[in-house]
């Protein structure tokens, strides 16, 4: 008869509109705000800077290389580098940033900056309420705005933090072993000199024009 | 340089002793409309209501991606690439990455093929369900069944959130491979996905395939013969609609497509009911893909671990690289110099060539029927502008 | 589907007056072009397009280039002579290449599904002589694209059913994707914090007015 499917169709609107009081997954509209999805792991607004231990000044681990100023697409970080410098969590002296602001106004959330960061210092955050009636400077993030500590990063990002931990420690360790290897090299040289020095000073006597110092017998590895 | 006519200059009919017979209508379906997908604008000239002569208006998303491209590094461009067709960023990704792998012969691990094919596959299924929800509610079904679209696109996108981040703007494909692995959990997921998808589209079809108001307003509406297509340069479901079997993923047999077993669904007459048809075909047909190959996932890496992101300067020479996108054929061309920006970047775009025939298939029409006939076309703006 | 090579001998063949080129490219897996002169493009692609072993009756992508005036310095031993003596002296040789802008054509067959044939034409300089045969009387999808190309780069398609601009607004001066473009500065800019787009912001702002400290 015309209007057959019609009806059909219209039972189907009935089974979903009436099914809704009754079963959760018809039910699909979030009533934000006062209800809200938590946010998914891997979720990317806008980025952050991380540093380790309480000071935001000191734990930085951003040494101000610009390589993501250099590769972010929409270039809307801008950083300035300091003229001294600071030990970074390896232990070596690094230059870092003085200004380093992010306009999120430009930004598209591609993190591109996260990928090519040597350093493990700028990661994706996920606070996407940042809204304000300041065009321009409201939607400038400074340092201060955007350095937060490690603690924070392990919380919003468990699996990554985790990653990138276990990436700084490794960092640090082979750090370690080289800073040891150079002392120990650097100990045998200078037992080696005072070795040299003291063949030297019993070889020739007290009084005497000095001679050609005796070569040294080789050093048995 | 040849100046800018006034357009529409349309004479109106005159009876017998010369006096016009009524008055011709110009009116803009401006670019502020809610059914034309997009800032999109047509000046139509009609008379009473039918369409006399329709003419349509590009450039009102015209942000020179192509000029963006030819400034910016090769790796840069890849999340430009997700804003051309925005509902559609995996494929995009897939066809510039695809691109670059032919110019500096690079070669992609065979996990990240059957990731890149599962993420097609996916796109093509959101993309073909909410288009038929937007087709539908142009018809004046307001919003029911788009709604019900939308919830199970949702979970598509939810899919997408979990593995690279965003919903829309995935930026996910990277030369050589994929951005990051996929892990067990998500594999599982999407395979729960893909299993309710099948009792949802039968619940869609009993809802739409018959309805008798679908049937009047697109059988017979808008035909489109194979030559005219053809010569037109159309590509994706409104080709195969007319009847034309030419679909990318057999032709070129891209990625590893030819390990999938899948058919390729045609249409007679290439009128309305024909392409709305082919794409709820085509939704089944993806389905069918994707169980092969979450099946056949094999273990292995993603990514050549000795590619590097910074730097990446491929020798000089041409290339043009396409793929079968959930609109037709998305072509990159792309002249480099050797530098660390390509020369010059091209985007072949589906939706605005497919636009080529909007007008013939238009004349003699009413009003109503050119919204229909412009949502069964899938312009996105993105891509039509660039 | 045959080389190019005997597509190009079979054009020779069919139009003796046609100047065609093979054109050569480096890169790892990319397709040779034929370059056709501009007075026989026509003719050339209706061959191409009607020919029954090659039917390529699909232009999937119709592309503007524009290569600008390159000055090309080329090192070439001169004879010289140099402190009385005769000698072979190399010698920087500076030529200038002359610029013009180009169309590529990518074509494809449906009904015998091979292809592509990459086919190109060139106009004569960027400044006057910009003139090419329209190719949309042989493939209608070739419309849309050659009057982007005539709106972003200046080439002017003769025998186009519509020309007119389709991208930029009705009135807009100037080719934008030519690569001697400089966009004009009085759109209105956001200071974002990089220092040329802050003195190209300040500019386009009114000068804030100085502020009396009374003490």
């Amino acid at each position: 008869m015309l209007g057959e499917q019609i009806i059909k169709g219209m039972a189907v609107t009935a089974k979903n509109f009436f099914g809704s009081y009754v079963s959760k997954d018809r039910l699909t509209t979030v009533q934000y705000p006062e209800e809200r999805l938590t946010p998914k792991e891997n979720t990317r607004q806008f980025p952050f800077l991380v540093f380790d231990g309480d000071d935001a000044e000191k734990g930085l681990r951003c040494v101000a290389c610009q390589i993501c100023e250099k590769e972010c697409p929409p270039q809307c970080i801008y950083i300035v580098k300091s003229k001294d410098k600071k030990p970074d969590y390896k232990g070596q002296m690094q230059v870092f940033p003085v200004t380093f602001d992010i306009d999120i106004s430009v930004c598209m959330s591609c993190s591109i900056c996260v990928e090519v960061c040597p350093f493990e210092s700028i990661k994706m955050n996920n606070e996407f309420e940042l809204s304000t009636d300041d065009r321009f400077k409201g939607l400038l993030l400074t340092k201060k705005e955007l350095a937060k500590p490690n603690s924070y990063y392990q919380q919003i990002h468990p699996q990554d933090a985790k990653d990138s931990d276990a990436v700084i420690a490794a960092e640090i360790v082979k750090a370690e072993a080289k800073a040891k290897a150079a002392a120990e090299a650097k100990a045998k040289a200078d037992a080696e000199a005072k070795a040299k020095a003291a063949t030297a000073a019993a070889a020739a006597p007290v009084g005497t024009p000095p001679a050609n110092p005796p070569t040294p017998p080789p050093a048995a590895k | 340089m040849i100046a800018a006519q006034k357009p529409f200059e349309v004479t109106p009919k005159l009876d017998e002793s010369g006096t016009p017979i009524g008055e011709l209508l110009e009116i803009s379906m401006g670019p502020h409309h809610p059914s034309t997908h997009g800032v999109f604008r047509m000046d139509v000239t009609l008379d009473g209501e039918t369409v006399v002569k329709l003419k349509p208006v590009f450039g009102y998303l015209h942000r020179n991606h192509e000029k963006i491209g030819e400034n910016i590094s090769y790796l840069a461009t890849m999340p430009y690439t997700d804003r051309l067709d925005y509902f559609c960023s995996m494929t995009n990704n897939w066809a510039y990455a695809l691109t670059i792998e032919k110019l500096a012969g690079l070669a992609v691990p065979e996990r990240a093929e059957y990731i890149r094919v599962i993420m097609a596959e996916l796109t093509r299924l959101q993309n073909h369900t909410s288009l038929i929800g937007f087709f539908v509610q142009d018809m004046g079904a307001l919003g029911t069944p788009m709604m019900y679209a939308f919830r199970e696109r949702e979970k598509i996108l939810d899919l997408f959130e979990e593995i690279s981040g965003a919903r829309m703007m995935c930026n996910y494909m990277r030369f050589g491979g994929v951005r990051v692995d996929t892990s067990d959990a998500w594999l599982a997921q999407t395979k729960k996905v893909v299993g309710d998808y099948g009792k949802f589209l039968d619940e869609f079809e009993v809802f739409l395939n018959e309805n008798e108001i679908l049937l009047a307003r697109t059988q017979g509406v808008a035909p489109l013969s194979k030559e005219q297509a053809i010569n037109a340069s159309i590509t994706g479901p409104l080709l195969r609609a007319a009847g034309v079997n030419y679909d990318l993923r057999k032709v070129d047999k891209y990625g590893i497509y030819s390990r999938f077993e899948f058919k390729v669904p045609l249409g007679e007459t290439g009128d309305l009911y024909d392409r709305y048809m082919v794409r709820v075909l085509e939704m089944r047909e993806s389905i069918k893909i994707l169980n092969q190959a979450l099946a056949g996932i094999p273990a292995g890496p993603v990514m050549d671990p000795k590619a590097k992101l910074r730097g990446f300067r491929p020798k000089a020479g041409e290339v043009y690289g396409r793929i079968e996108s959930p609109k037709g054929e998305l072509g990159f061309y792309i002249i480099s110099d050797g530098g660390p920006s390509p020369y010059r970047y091209r985007i072949r775009p589906p939706s605005y060539i497919n636009l080529t025939t909007l007008e013939d298939m238009c004349l003699g029409r009413k009003v109503a029927d050119v919204i229909v006939i412009l949502g069964s076309v899938d312009i996105v703006l993105g891509e039509v502008d660039r | 589907m045959e080389t190019l090579e005997q597509i190009k001998s079979r054009l020779e063949a069919a139009l003796p007056s046609a100047k065609i080129e093979i054109l050569a490219n480096e890169c790892a897996a990319g397709e040779r072009s034929l370059l056709v002169d501009a007075a026989s493009g026509l003719a050339a692609a209706k061959f191409l397009r009607d020919d029954a072993q090659l039917k390529l009756d699909y232009c999937s992508n119709v592309t503007g280039v524009d290569w600008p005036d390159k000055e090309i310095s080329e090192k070439i031993k001169v004879k010289q002579v140099v402190d009385g003596v005769e000698k072979e002296v190399e010698e920087v040789k500076k030529t200038l290449r002359p610029g013009y802008l180009e169309v590529v054509f990518h074509l494809y067959s449906m009904t015998l599904k091979h292809g592509p044939v990459v086919l190109r034409m060139r106009t004569e300089n960027r400044a006057d002589q910009t003139h090419l045969p329209s190719l949309t009387p042989l493939w209608r999808g070739a419309e849309l694209q050659e009057r982007e190309i005539y709106d972003l780069y200046g080439v002017i398609f003769d025998g186009h059913p519509d020309l007119r601009r389709i991208l930029m607004w009705d009135g807009f001066e100037g080719y934008p994707m030519r690569k001697d473009y400089v966009a004009p500065e009085d759109y209105e800019y956001e200071p974002t914090p990089h220092d040329e787009v802050l003195e190209a912001a300040k500019k386009c702002y009114p000068a804030e007015p100085k502020v009396e400290v009374k003490p």
